[in-house]
């Protein structure tokens, strides 16, 4: 099984709010609006949208990355001019919300938010600073691995997908029950992103690379 | 290969919620309705920080994000306010029901459902168990109608499974 159950004791915040009753099995029915999704265009995403480090006058502190990748279908297919929401802490690990009470600094040139459209093969490309781990009060000593928030469109509403993305070799993975709410290991490792040296730019970026597979819908061909 | 859910956590307000993104059409528009109501929990408690997300089939003339010059979007977001509620105004759909989404922190994957703006026969209604249909219907007067979402226990709102 891919995804997470609803109900995973781990996470605390998943006891009051998992459904209790399975969802209802969604007969195929070809005319069903689940199976459109919006359209977004060009012009409603800025060119530097994808670039959280020219967000405020002046730099970010932290490790700058490029993250990059491709938006694929259930069927290995490119999916294209979709929309890719990113979200993030700062490298000291706080998010620029008023809820979170992290004692770790604010960064007035990170907000931390960005998004883009893949292009003709799939891909996307953000430029951001690599966030820093950061505690919650899920459990005694509980720390978030470092991650980023994802949040893909797709073809078909019913392929909405909001995920987070990890670093290679980071042990909180190991600790971490939202992490570990995946039950199959071998889906959990495609949550971690690759260090990739061919994206990597010499005195400028490490380079990071994250493919995102949509689920199959009711009517796709397989 | 299907890439797994996450939870949308709680800090996604610096980046998801974008200028008029519950307004699918202007307060101008004359077949405006209104569609509001409040998520919660299996306690019955307000749900605060979840984000709500509507589709009506078709994008419309006044884009998904950018709300442009155009009358019609058939894409909104909402996040919850603090008293669990959520508001949208949109044009009447073509059709009997619109698509909800559900993100929210301790949800590891979304929760997807459609709102009936009236009760009538449907061939997805029907084939529900007669006591947790209700929970698809809106309730109140026309053009102003209300959905509550209930995540878990009583009155629990039917989800689907594609
Ligand atoms: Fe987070």
């Amino acid at each position: 099984m891919t995804h997470p159950p609803y109900l995973s004791p781990g996470y605390g915040s998943t006891v009051l709010r998992a459904p209790s009753q399975p969802p209802v099995a969604f007969k195929a029915d070809p005319d069903a609006i689940e199976l459109t999704s919006p359209v977004f265009g060009h012009q409603e995403v800025g060119a530097l949208d994808a670039d959280l480090t020219r967000q405020h006058d002046g730099e970010p502190i932290g490790e700058r990355i490029i993250v990059t990748g491709r938006v694929l279908d259930a069927g290995g297919r490119p999916v294209r001019d979709s929309l890719i929401e990113l979200w993030q802490a700062n490298s000291a690990g706080r998010y620029a919300h008023a809820g979170d009470q992290h004692p770790a600094p604010l960064d007035p040139n990170f907000t931390g938010g960005g998004r883009c459209l893949t292009d003709a093969d799939g891909r996307y490309r953000f430029v951001t600073i690599k966030p820093g781990a950061y505690p919650w009060r899920n459990h005694p000593n509980a720390w978030r691995p470092a991650h980023l928030h994802f949040s893909v469109f797709g073809q078909a509403f019913t392929q909405r997908l909001i995920t987070q993305m990890y670093f290679p070799g980071d042990p909180l993975m190991a600790l971490d029950p939202i992490y570990q709410s995946i039950p199959d290991e071998s889906a959990r490792q495609r949550l971690i992103s690759s260090y990739a040296h061919d994206v990597t730019e010499p005195e400028w970026a490490l380079g990071y690379t994250f493919d995102i597979v949509l689920g199959r819908t009711p009517v796709e061909p397989s | 290969m299907t890439t797994p859910s996450q939870t949308i956590g709680p800090f996604y307000s610096h980046a998801l919620p974008y200028p008029h993104d519950w307004e699918l059409v202007p307060g101008t528009h004359p077949e405006a309705i209104t569609l509001s109501g409040t998520v919660r929990d299996g306690a019955g408690e307000p749900v605060p920080d979840a984000l709500l997300e509507i589709w009506l089939g078709d994008t419309g003339d006044r884009g998904a994000l950018l709300r442009g010059d155009g009358q019609v979007s058939g894409f909104g977001r909402c996040a919850t306010r603090p008293d669990g509620g959520y508001r949208f105004r949109l044009a009447r759909p073509a059709g009997p029901y619109l698509s909800m989404q559900v993100f929210a922190r301790g949800l590891l994957r979304s929760v997807l459902t459609r709102v009936y703006l009236e009760d009538r026969p449907d061939p997805f209604l029907d084939g529900l168990d007669p006591d947790r249909r209700a929970t698809l219907i809106a309730t109140g007067p026309a053009g102003d109608h209300r959905f509550d979402v209930r995540l878990q226990g009583e009155g629990e709102t039917v989800f689907l499974d594609f």
